[in-house]
């Protein structure tokens, strides 16, 4: 909402005149560049914990004409999968996959209303998983390759900063994406290491066990148990 | 605030923030009420709070308070590790009240201090450059942070995986020496009974 109105106050004073305007007209469009850059991509990325045989639900209210992107991954918690499904506002699902470790799902708005997205854990009885999204709002393709034509100069300064403001987004996209699969990663191990130390002492035990139990039995077939008289043929 | 979802009147709703150490963490949320005589969430609902509390991957409370219907938090990291943020409201009705549940509007903001806009457009420009320089400047921190506590974690990673191959190995040799020592227990023991049992 912010980054469009500043873009429109922008455009509008461009379109004409005085000195007097260009160094406002200047300032509207940096700060709107940089916003759409960043926030006129608006979005919500959460880490939270889904327990077994749970569903969580998102809502957010959109606009028509909006582009969204739903990205999730499933951090920690049995075989690293979960369900998930999106509702538009008038009930019709228009997205749904069942056990999906990530994924994806990008989509236009048709209707302006209330859209859903639900994660569900409803197939699991005792796994309860960590489950990361990242909800990303944006508007059309940022406004950039038009503005360069209409501004009559952006100084090196300020056109240094907008590219290293999106140099630095990307770098911190890539690092959520990094950290992400780390943590994927590491969780497994660390589930792994931990049932392979159980199942080394449970197997050592069992192995104990039986074969001193095997020596007890075939002893106990050529023992008798009645007093008396003496156990084998004569 | 855009992003909302429903809990229960006395749900405890938590998120989990992966974050390295010195970190600032701005929370905002909103909440409103069910009433069952309007059938519709009520816009501000008096004397209901929500208690925030934050705490360390470590289980020390870091940030426990009570906000109002409409609240702003922040905290920041000492620890490096998963930090958890819990909202429970301080409703002290009855969950008897069937059909009563509270809708979150939640937006959480991890690092980067985001631009304020109407700061922005107050001051003269140098000072605007000089403010979008600054937070690059923090942008920048904030991705070193994060690529030396990923770096922490993946030292981690690979020490679980080291442990994980030894202890395989090991166990493999230990359980094939038992299972050897025990079989000659085994013979050696049951040739013992059939010879005084007088089989042999």
């Amino acid at each position: 909402g912010a980054a469009r109105g500043a873009v429109r106050a922008g455009m509008r004073g461009g379109m004409g005149a005085g000195m007097r305007v260009r160094a406002g007209v200047r300032l509207g469009v940096v700060a709107a560049l940089l916003c759409a850059l960043r926030a006129g991509a608006d979005g919500t990325e959460l880490t939270f914990e889904l327990p077994d045989s749970a569903r969580q639900c998102f809502h957010q209210e959109l606009q028509r004409g909006l582009k969204f992107t739903l990205d999730y991954q499933v951090i920690s918690g049995g075989h690293y999968d979960v369900d998930c499904y999106v509702e538009d506002p008038s009930g019709r699902t228009i997205y749904r996959e069942t056990k999906k470790q990530y994924d994806s799902f990008q989509h236009l708005t048709e209707l302006q209303g209330v859209y859903t997205f639900c994660f569900s854990n409803e197939f699991s009885t005792f796994s309860h998983k960590t489950v990361y999204f990242d909800f990303q709002v944006g508007d059309e393709p940022p406004i950039l390759p038009d503005m360069s034509n209409r501004v009559t100069a952006l100084t090196q300064m300020e056109s240094a900063c907008v590219t290293i403001h999106e140099a630095l987004n990307t770098v911190i996209d890539s690092q959520t994406h990094y950290r992400l699969r780390e943590a994927q990663d590491r969780s497994r191990a660390e589930d792994l290491n931990g049932r392979v130390s159980y199942w080394s002492v449970g197997e050592t035990l069992i192995l104990f066990v039986v074969s001193i139990g095997q020596v007890m039995l075939l002893k106990s077939f050529f023992t008798e148990k009645r007093p008396g008289s003496s156990g084998t043929s004569t | 605030l855009a992003l909302y979802f429903h809990s229960g009147e006395r749900e405890e709703k938590c998120i989990i923030e992966d974050i390295p150490s010195d970190t600032l963490v701005i929370g905002e949320y909103k909440v409103q009420r069910w009433d069952i005589h309007k059938q519709d969430f009520l816009e501000s609902a008096p004397g209901l709070g929500m208690f925030v509390t934050v705490t360390t991957p470590f289980d020390e409370i870091l940030l426990s308070k009570l906000y109002g219907p409409q609240g702003r938090f922040s905290f920041t990291s000492y620890l490096s590790g998963e930090h958890t943020i819990c909202l429970q409201s301080n409703s002290t009705r009855f969950v008897a009240f069937a059909g009563s549940k509270l809708r979150i509007h939640l937006d959480i903001r991890v690092g980067e201090h985001f631009l304020d806009e109407s700061v922005l457009q107050a001051k003269d420009k140098v000072n605007e450059v000089n403010f979008r320089l600054e937070h690059l400047i923090e942008q920048i921190h904030h991705i070193a942070k994060e690529q030396n506590y990923e770096r922490e974690r993946e030292e981690k990673f690979r020490k679980t995986s080291e442990e994980t191959n030894s202890n395989i190995l090991w166990w493999a040799i230990v359980q094939t020496l038992i299972l050897i020592s025990i079989g000659i227990w085994q013979i050696k023991s049951l040739r013992d009974f059939f010879i005084s049992k007088k089989l042999v």
